[in-house]
């Protein structure tokens, strides 16, 4: 697990004192996918790297498994390292060394293994990632996707209990984000690896992580459950962040309800629910019409959820909020 | 024919090669020896790089625009007294090397440091992330990466080494170069002058393809 206590990070710009990352606490706990949001600029990218020190805070302490990162020492912040991976937007692999040689380095340098251990173990994670067959080529022979899985090979060498992963996908097209985040996604559950990641794009969020921190010009804004800050955004940023990544236009939608009748609710469904025939059901039992505005149905990490915006005409509404609430269907009144 | 080649000695066309490409050989050893190093330090040292030290850098990058400022004909006289101490000798090809040495190590040494500036910074921090310490990241990340650029850097010293053997006649090297001005400029022999150039543009042609060649099979990009 990760902990941040009250750290704190500024650089000096030209005599002037700029925030990176304003006072903030954090806990990751182990095995999770924790995903940070957040525009650039906004110190997602600065608080990934105080957790490995590629960037020092000014104040506060950071602890990963109850270690004090704060206060390693050059020699045990490089031990501390080689049992942390890291991956990165433009893949950082060397170009002038086989894919296999990439993977082979954190071993290399560790230099506690070998030669036959190393090879056997690159051998392994090349397998793993779907890459036995290019162990010999060079980085510029692969492409986005390939190189991005060498990269997480070569992240997970020496054998990490944790991965930082820096805006992954965010050089990849959308085909090869999905095989990407489908990889982290399965190396979590069978490593139980914690994997910290960091990206602009909610929909990555949505995907594999388990909680989310939104941040915003050095704050970290809203945090939490992903199934809660996806389908319930509180924070300007979050929701601009929601409604980005569904194509939600609020200024539209106002005008869409002003042209209903009747009530407006918005219902969430999650897991189970979300396949149920809840809506006919309670039509027919207390007779309310309804009209569906909006809606997305989709899956978070590996929940479904269901997300619809209704007017209700008629009928008795009240009875019929009462009845998917007791469905387990979260009801927000838009428009009583 | 023959006629056009009679003041042509052979054996002193030979002698003269062997000269130059002694001196070559010698001043480029020890010029990769402390340029190394040096286009290391500059680079560690330098603006926003991992060791960024002001005062360090601005020192030696003072102390090598005054050697490379310094025109080498300048440079191999003012340089006598201190290659009498290194060599015992500020004669022949031995007196020309640590001249030599002092005027293409301060250029090396930058054509290192900006092949270096060349490696994507990336690839130093991914290496940091990985635990290695600054010695691996040099020789683990660093070096390899910037090897074609390296290579090209040592090319292009070659050759300008080529041009400054040229004047080391001046101290009494010998070599091709001497031999194009005493034979071919001072006594009017157009025959000797034009074997010593073709001769000498033959050595920066292997050179240069030899270095060409290299950099292409270094290169993965």
């Amino acid at each position: 697990m990760i902990q941040f206590e009250r750290v704190h990070k500024t650089y000096q710009v030209g005599g002037r004192e700029i925030t990176a990352l304003e006072p903030c606490n954090l806990y990751i706990p182990q095995g999770q996918i924790f995903g940070l949001i957040g525009h650039s600029g906004a110190g997602k990218s600065t608080l990934l790297r105080l957790i490995n020190r590629l960037e020092a805070p000014s104040a506060g302490r950071i602890l990963v498994d109850n270690e004090d990162v704060t206060a390693m020492d050059a020699r045990a912040l490089r031990q501390f390292r080689q049992r942390l991976g890291m991956i990165f937007q433009h893949f950082n692999l060397l170009s002038s060394k086989t894919v296999a040689d990439n993977v082979a380095m954190p071993l290399k340098l560790a230099g506690s293994y070998s030669t036959t251990q190393i090879s056997e173990r690159v051998a392994m994670l090349l397998h793993r990632v779907g890459l036995s067959s290019h162990a010999q080529k060079y980085p510029a022979q692969l492409s986005g996707g390939q190189k991005q899985r060498v990269g997480i090979a070569r992240a997970l060498a020496t054998n990490p209990r944790i991965l930082l992963c820096d805006e992954a996908t965010s050089a990849l097209d959308p085909q090869t984000t999905a095989q990407v985040l489908q990889l982290l996604n399965e190396l979590n559950r069978e490593l139980n690896l914690t994997i910290v990641l960091i990206t602009h794009e909610m929909d990555v969020i949505r995907r594999v992580c388990d909680q989310v921190a939104v941040m915003d010009a050095g704050h970290i804004v809203e945090q939490g459950q992903v199934s809660d800050l996806f389908l319930h955004p509180k924070h300007p940023t979050t929701r601009r962040f929601v409604y980005e990544a569904e194509h939600v236009d609020e200024q539209e939608l106002s005008r869409d309800f002003a042209q209903v009748q009747g009530r407006i609710v918005r219902l969430t469904f999650k897991g189970e629910a979300t396949y149920a025939p809840l809506l006919g059901q309670v039509a027919r039992q207390s007779g309310v019409d309804y009209s569906i505005l909006s809606g997305r149905i989709d899956h978070i990490r590996d929940t479904p959820y269901g997300q619809l915006t209704l007017s209700l005409v008629g009928g008795d509404a009240d009875v019929a909020i009462e009845q998917l609430k007791a469905a387990q269907v979260t009801v927000e009144v838009i428009r009583a | 024919m023959m006629q056009f080649f009679s003041n042509v000695d052979w054996y002193d066309i030979w002698m003269a090669t062997l000269d130059t490409l002694m001196m070559l050989g010698g001043s480029m050893l020890f010029t990769i020896l402390l340029g190394l190093p040096l286009g290391i330090v500059l680079f560690l040292t330098g603006p926003k790089q991992m060791f960024e030290q002001k005062g360090v850098y601005a020192l030696l990058s003072f102390c090598v625009n005054i050697l490379r400022s310094l025109p080498f004909i300048i440079l191999l006289i003012v340089m006598i007294p201190m290659t009498l101490l290194i060599t015992g000798t500020s004669l022949g090809v031995a007196g020309a090397i640590p001249p030599l040495v002092a005027g293409a190590t301060p250029f090396f040494a930058r054509l290192v440091e900006t092949a270096l500036r060349e490696v994507d910074r990336g690839i130093i921090e991914a290496t940091q992330a990985m635990g290695a310490s600054t010695r691996q990241i040099i020789t683990n990340a660093l070096l390899p990466e910037a090897r074609p650029g390296i290579i090209a850097a040592t090319t292009v010293t070659a050759i300008t080494l080529v041009s400054y053997t040229a004047m080391a006649g001046v101290v009494g090297a010998g070599g091709l170069g001497d031999l194009a001005i005493r034979y071919g400029y001072q006594r009017f022999q157009t025959d000797v002058m034009i074997v010593t150039v073709v001769l000498l543009l033959i050595l920066v042609q292997i050179l240069q393809s030899l270095g060409d060649r290299l950099v292409v099979h270094y290169s993965r990009k």
